[in-house]
């Protein structure tokens, strides 16, 4: 391929990317209902998201889930890929299989078998059952980042710290958390987004009292045009897309 | 908080494992398990044990869909290979320090709402979207073309939210690749469509299925892109799960539609590993590096 080409298709294929986010942003500002043409600029559709309160109960809701999920998560999968990578146990290769299994399995298939699952074990769908999904899609991102992190290391380091007599908790607390704390942030930020943008497993393991922000998204989407969809999709897209860039620096830091 | 070493080791074994075995392991079994149970409308599922549900998966109108929503999805899959193939050529021939911004510029939205980056498809192409305003406008069209709620619709949707699934694969495999070959075998006086067929598509064999398995599983299940791209008439076998567990309350009868996903998933894995495989023994110069 000639190198202008190469440019010009790696660009287009960009802008074709972008193009649907950039829409949507715009329509979210257009004063015209339909979003056929450019009524001029507005902030109607966002107050009307800010007074609704079945959305603003299930942005709250949304949020609660996200950030109790993206923390267990965290504390689980941080753990997790400090076993994985310092200890040798039995069940490591099963442990690290499961890891990979969950990162593979298609949503729908891990949307139903936790919705069976809770049923076997009696827990009441809503909150819980929520964020307990949550945090299995959630977990194996965070022990891959961790992990990776964790890999990059000087072994020797916690050998000297352990024969200069640290605890294998103090090893954890001064020394591996603090190396592995960008990749620790960086989890938790993608696992928040992830959990706030989820739809398929939600839509399985919630219960009726219980709304949340897709779900609500989904539905009112569903049955037609209403712009305050708009307001709360970019919304969506801006957090998201605030909190990956965030995480992505965090890792490059002193790379 | 302090931890003796065996109760610090302890708990960062124990949790993880816990959680996976309970909410992966066990649910993924009890799928299994769920699929040869009978339908019970006051318990959800009951005993005996048989095989009903995979019998009647391949019942005419169920066959239908389930075929509809693979070539739909294979259609998907095949459409982000064709884009992102050369996608993927192009990136790792630009020069090394804007490789990590462009695979960024591609892996972001992937982390946003994918839901929402589906609805905004139907502003593009929407009786009154972009596409078709500016074809009228263009005077190329007199009146819309019924682009949204079509099978190009849903496949244009799947391709869409999936391609970064395609391209990173592609990327590590084509960056990997020995430039070294090329020179061996434009040397030896092989063409540039003969050394990409017989160096570049074997060797980066696993990049293309890990893309494929990456791309072909998530889009089977994807009922939300057929719901709001394709109407009620082209449904996935994501949509057929979900009618089956949420609807009908056929408990059985979706979780044999899911086993099917996860025999695809592990076809599909192994299909990977033979690649993968195939490239460390055949992989010439750098073999050793896979």
């Amino acid at each position: 391929m000639a190198p202008i080409f190469r440019v010009g298709f790696t660009g287009l294929i960009l802008f074709l990317i972008y193009i649907p986010i950039l829409v949507l942003v715009v329509n979210s500002f257009n004063a015209s209902k339909y979003g056929i043409k450019w009524g001029g600029f507005t902030f109607k559709w966002y107050e009307k998201f800010w007074n609704n309160d079945g959305l603003m109960t299930a942005a709250l809701n949304s949020l609660t889930v996200s950030i109790v999920a993206a923390s267990v998560a965290t504390v689980i999968g941080t753990l997790a890929a400090v076993a994985l990578h310092r200890y040798q146990f039995k069940g490591k290769a099963l442990l690290s299989s499961m890891v990979f299994v969950s990162m593979l399995t298609p949503e729908i298939v891990m949307a139903i078998s936790l919705l069976i699952v809770f049923m076997a074990l009696g827990i009441k769908l809503g909150f819980i059952s929520l964020v307990i999904g949550h945090i299995t899609f959630c977990l194996p991102f965070v022990i891959v980042a961790v992990y990776s992190r964790l890999k990059g290391f000087d072994m020797k380091m916690l050998e000297a710290a352990r024969d200069l007599g640290a605890s294998e908790s103090s090893i954890f607390w001064k020394i591996i958390l603090p190396l592995a704390l960008p990749a620790v942030a960086s989890g938790w930020l993608l696992s928040f987004t992830l959990s706030l943008d989820d739809v398929i497993v939600s839509a399985f393991v919630t219960g009726p009292g219980y709304e949340i922000l897709p779900l609500k998204v989904y539905s009112m989407v569903r049955v037609g045009v209403s712009p305050e969809v708009n307001a709360i999709s970019t919304i969506l897209l801006v957090v998201s897309l605030v909190l990956v860039v965030i995480s992505q620096l965090l890792l490059r830091e002193d790379k | 908080m302090k931890f003796s070493i065996g109760q610090f080791r302890f708990w960062a074994i124990g949790l993880a494992s816990v959680w996976l075995t309970l909410f992966v392991l066990f649910p993924n079994l009890l799928v299994i398990l769920t699929s040869f149970l009978t339908r019970d409308p006051q318990a959800t599922v009951s005993l005996p044990i048989n095989a009903d549900s995979y019998v009647r998966t391949l019942d005419l109108l169920y066959l239908r869909v389930l075929w509809d929503s693979l070539r739909m999805s294979l259609l998907a899959m095949i459409a982000c290979l064709l884009i992102g193939y050369p996608f993927a050529m192009a990136i790792v021939s630009l020069p090394k320090r804007w490789q990590p911004v462009i695979l960024f510029l591609v892996i972001l939205p992937f982390w946003t709402n994918s839901l929402v980056r589906t609805y905004a498809i139907q502003f593009i192409l929407g009786n009154q979207g972009i596409i078709n305003k500016s074809l009228i406008g263009l005077g190329l069209i007199d009146k819309p073309m019924q682009l949204l709620y079509t099978q190009f619709a849903v496949i244009l949707g799947l391709c869409y939210i999936l391609l970064p699934f395609m391209v990173l694969p592609l990327y590590s495999a084509l960056e990997k690749l020995d430039v070294r070959l090329h020179h061996a075998a434009k040397d030896l006086g092989a063409g540039p469509l003969s050394r990409f067929w017989h160096i570049t598509v074997p060797l980066t064999s696993p990049g293309i299925v890990a893309g494929c398995l990456m791309v072909l599983l998530p889009a089977m299940g994807m009922f939300y892109i057929s719901d709001l791209l394709g109407g009620a008439k082209n449904l996935l076998l994501g949509n057929v799960i979900k009618t089956q567990f949420l609807h009908t309350r056929d408990w059985p009868f979706g979780s044999a539609f899911s086993v099917i996903l996860i025999v695809l998933l592990g076809f599909m894995l192994w299909l990977y590993f033979r690649a993968s495989r195939f490239v460390s023994k055949q992989g010439g110069l750098n073999g050793s590096d896979f």
